[in-house]
């Protein structure tokens, strides 16, 4: 039996454990309906040419895990950024585990979607803003066909959250394979400040397939700082799809860090839906082996005197394939756009390869868009002159690496963020670095 | 009076298609449709060998199978394929072996295009082939051309005189079953031109064929074929029109090229089919595979300047087989009105120290869309491929579309890609500085958009810049001065 079978035919006993005379059961079952029609994604399908999931479909995911682990803090404190204080929102093979998170209601909302779908309280927001940004397509359709749980974040008017929060998902490996699919629904009010990190963590070798969906609203005048980090295990896979909605005069970024999995797809979509909203898109891919990360994304500009920024820069060693798709559309009454556009990468091996497609859609005449895209290798001159004065050749690499990759780490706005990915980075480049960047 | 941007916008959707007259030709056309025996018919009727008539069917057979590509960013109604005539000649005349003999009403048309022949022969210095609705009428300067081995001559007679080289190179670049029209012209094309350079030549001449198609309710597939043995140089023309048809007319055409080891073919197109009127009504449906093969230390260069047809679907492409080898891609693709166009190109990087580039400019206008679309990739054995790539488009107005579509597809770490766009208009500033050094709005436009192409009509051989330029006037008259 294929996944897809098995997604399908375990939808019923899926049912049984929801409230099925609700609203949300209603885009359940048409999620599901449409996800029946298209299946999973194949590499015929224009937006997959370059990702298969092949490879990744073949497990026998468990879909609903029953055996619980209790995961104690001292096994899993590395994967937090743990040296300053945050609030948490943590799962645990899928279900909110209490004990490690730190959840508030004080004037605003971090709490579980599970709740916030069934409890009258949160029914506005619901009703507002579940399900509208998404994109019904293939991998969308089938976590919306089964949404039950995931982090919900409501900030209010004016609010400025003080520090960050934190969304984690582990898997334990309880099961041989498991398959997670967390929904997070972030609304962020008008002049309210968040800083979100999210990271799927599996603590064994087994395999596992995260689809997660997380939607994004900024409201006007609104600040969302966003940061994926992905460094998971060889065994794990992971869809990441959000859908970001900006209103005027808002301002969001995501930084998406891939440093591992076995497939790691990003589909990272924005929508700006006023004026004067800035979008930045910046991400560092660095990975070996035979892994896969491919980085889908899109900006779409309606209304006049908007900026995006992407900067995407990918380091690919051994048999690594890298893959980014980056799409601009500027419509007719986007006058006054400015869209930016850089795909830097790296091969370091002979075997490692990268695809790239950025793509430009242009329907307004007075905008600025640029779009440079280039593959290559180190500097050897740099890297000689380097030697000459002393610095063995490795470190010479890290060093020239450091500076291809720090474009996109000088915009991170957390400093313990900022150095957990530095150290990140060296143990990548397996290097020892003394200095701060 | 001032003129700005909005009366260029407004001359551009009154300006009318100069070369929309039809002449009044006999014709033999062959009944509507298509199958196994108009395939058999058209093949008979060039008197082809055995071989020929099996490679068409295969491709017939193969086409039946296939599905239209949809893929491309345009829209249209799709051409019935049933009913469009396939085969379509001026009456058979006797053979001509100079332009005495020609028909008049046929010089007076290419007159009338700016062709003549007469006079192309005394200044020009370009052997020309003339392809009227798919059958080469005439050929210029085949005696000169023979002197130095040089064999330039419609396809149809090429099959005859020539099979043995005709059969080893045509398909050998676009096989049969390439694609979608590529089948379908392998089944059905009528004629073309076909040319070889012998080792060591440089071809004295610039070689050049015009098409033109004349009969309503056919299409045109037309099939060249040029091959560079080792060490020759060819630079090659092409050129096109047709007249104003309300109904879409379909052009699918295919070109191979082969550039043995250190050979160099320039090949070169200024397309002007009929784009359709104002309303978007009518025009040429052109579907074209264009594709080059370069051996060892062997130069493709494709210059192509677009400002016909309704829809275009081109994506002339180099094959980089051998070391050292380099392809080269210069391409201004200009729409108006309710004109699309979808092209690019491929660069596939084989050998090692291969090299391309790829500089594509874009003007839009009215209610056009224009796509650049293109694909460069090194193969993992390609050390040190070189790839630069640069695609400007220019809007005017606020109606119309420009896409850029590049995939880079990189398998060697030593290969170096740098890809770059820009779309932008015409600036208030750059306007400005040009009205505050005297220069009027007009001519400020006309630089500016001269300017912008500049780095595309350079590439143009010189007996052919003089075209381009009048053709570019067509579609942007007012902007290029």
């Amino acid at each position: 039996m294929d996944l897809k079978e098995k997604i399908v035919s375990s939808y019923v006993a899926f049912e049984d454990g929801v409230n099925m005379n609700s609203d949300v059961h209603e885009i359940r079952s048409k999620a599901f309906q449409n996800f029946e029609k298209l299946g999973f994604p194949s590499k015929k399908i224009e937006a997959w040419k370059y990702t298969s999931l092949n490879a990744v479909l073949r497990e026998d995911y468990c879909l609903f895990p029953n055996k619980k682990k209790t995961v104690t803090l001292p096994q899993v404190k590395d994967h937090f950024i743990h040296d300053i204080d945050t609030y948490k929102v943590v799962f645990v093979d899928g279900k909110y585990s209490s004990f490690l998170s730190e959840t508030t209601h004080d004037n605003f909302d971090v709490c579980l979607m599970s709740s916030a779908l069934a409890k009258p309280k949160y029914k506005p927001i619901i009703e507002n803003y579940f399900n509208k940004v998404a994109k019904q397509d293939h991998l969308t359709s089938l976590n919306t066909a089964f949404v039950k749980e995931g982090a919900y974040i409501h900030i209010p008017r004016n609010t400025e959250v003080e520090k960050p929060i934190q969304i984690i998902n582990f898997t334990t490996g309880t099961e041989d394979a498991i398959m997670t699919q967390p929904r997070n629904l972030i609304v962020v009010e008008q002049n309210a400040y968040v800083q979100i990190i999210e990271r799927h963590q599996s603590l064994t070798q087994n395999a596992a397939l995260t689809n997660v969906v997380t939607e994004i609203f900024a409201d006007r005048y609104a600040t969302v700082d966003y940061y994926k980090i992905q460094n998971d295990h060889t065994s794990a896979s992971l869809v990441d799809n959000t859908f970001i909605e900006q209103q005027s005069e808002s301002t969001v970024a995501v930084h998406t860090f891939s440093f591992g999995g076995k497939v790691t797809r990003n589909n990272l979509n924005f929508y700006q839906m006023g004026k004067h909203i800035n979008s930045t898109l910046k991400g560092i891919t660095i990975i070996e082996g035979k892994q896969h990360v491919d980085h889908h994304t899109l900006v779409h500009h309606t209304a006049p005197n908007c900026e995006s920024h992407q900067d995407y820069k990918g380091i690919f060693n051994e048999r690594a394939v890298g893959v980014f798709n980056g799409k601009v559309v500027v419509e007719k009454d986007a006058q006054k756009t400015n869209a930016y556009q850089q795909n830097n990468n790296v091969l370091v091996s002979d075997r490692s390869t990268i695809n790239a497609k950025p793509q430009l859609e242009i329907f307004a005449d007075d905008v600025k868009c640029s779009h440079g895209c280039t593959t290559g290798q180190l500097d050897e001159q740099a890297l000689f002159y380097m030697q000459q004065r002393g610095i063995p050749k490795k470190e010479a690499r890290a060093l020239l690496m450091y500076a291809f990759a720090n474009t996109v780490l000088e915009s991170v706005k957390i400093p313990e963020v900022k150095e957990r990915i530095t150290k990140l980075i060296a143990m990548k480049l397996s290097v020892r670095i003394g200095f701060d960047l | 009076m001032k003129y700005t941007e909005d009366d260029l916008r407004e001359e551009l959707k009154t300006k009318e298609y100069e070369y929309g007259f039809y002449t009044d030709i006999e014709s033999e056309t062959f009944p509507k449709g298509l199958n196994e025996d108009i395939v058999r018919a058209i093949s008979k009727k060039k008197n082809e060998p055995q071989w020929m008539t099996a490679w068409r069917l295969e491709a017939f057979n193969a086409w039946t199978k296939m599905i239209e590509p949809e893929w491309p960013n345009v829209q249209y109604t799709k051409p019935n394929f049933q009913d469009i005539a396939y085969y379509s000649a001026p009456k058979k005349k006797p053979k001509l072996n100079s332009l005495d003999e020609v028909d008049p009403e046929l010089l007076a048309t290419f007159e009338k295009l700016g062709i003549s022949l007469e006079e192309q022969k005394r200044l020009a210095n370009v052997a020309v082939d003339i392809v009227m609705d798919s059958v080469s009428v005439a050929t210029t300067f085949k005696e000169t051309l023979a002197e130095k081995g040089i064999i330039f001559m419609p396809m149809s007679e090429a099959i005859q005189k020539h099979p043995a080289l005709v059969k080893k190179y045509i398909g050998s670049v676009v096989p049969p079953k390439d694609n979608f029209y590529a089948a379908l012209n392998s089944a059905v094309f009528s004629d073309g031109s076909f040319c070889y350079i012998p080792k060591g030549v440089r071809c004295p001449m610039e070689l050049s064929t015009y098409f033109r198609i004349n009969e309503g309710g056919t299409g045109q597939f037309e099939r060249t074929l040029v091959v560079a043995d080792k060490g020759s140089y060819v630079s090659y023309l092409e050129g096109c029109t047709a007249p104003q048809r309300d109904e879409n007319q379909l052009h699918a055409a295919v070109v191979e090229l082969v550039a043995l080891d250190d050979a160099e073919i320039k090949y070169s197109t200024v397309q002007n089919w009929f784009p359709g009127d104002q309303n978007g009504k009518g025009g040429v449906f052109n579907f074209v595979t264009k594709r080059g093969l370069c051996e060892t230390n062997a130069k493709i260069s494709w210059t192509q300047v677009e400002t016909g047809s309704a829809i275009t679907w081109k994506y002339p492409s180099c094959i980089l087989k051998g070391n050292r080898s380099v392809g080269e891609f210069y391409s201004i693709a200009v729409t108006n009105n309710f004109q699309q166009a979808d092209t690019g190109t491929k660069m596939i990087h084989l050998g090692k120290n291969t090299k391309s580039t790829i500089i594509s400019k874009g003007i839009s206008a009215g209610q056009s869309q224009n796509s650049y679309r293109g694909l460069v990739q090194i193969n993992s054995r390609a050390e040190n491929a070189r790839n630069f790539s640069q695609c400007d488009s220019l809007l005017m107005g606020n109606e119309c579309g420009a896409h850029t579509f590049p995939y880079i597809e990189s398998k060697n770490k030593s290969a170096q890609i740098e890809h770059e766009a820009t779309t932008s208009k015409i600036g208030e500033d750059q306007l400005f500085y040009c009205n505050q050094r005297g220069i009027d709005t007009e001519k400020a436009i006309a630089l500016i958009v001269n300017g912008f192409s500049k780095e595309v009509l350079n590439k143009l051989p010189m007996e052919f810049a003089v075209e381009a330029q009048k053709l570019l006037e067509i579609s942007l008259e007012g902007s290029v001065g």
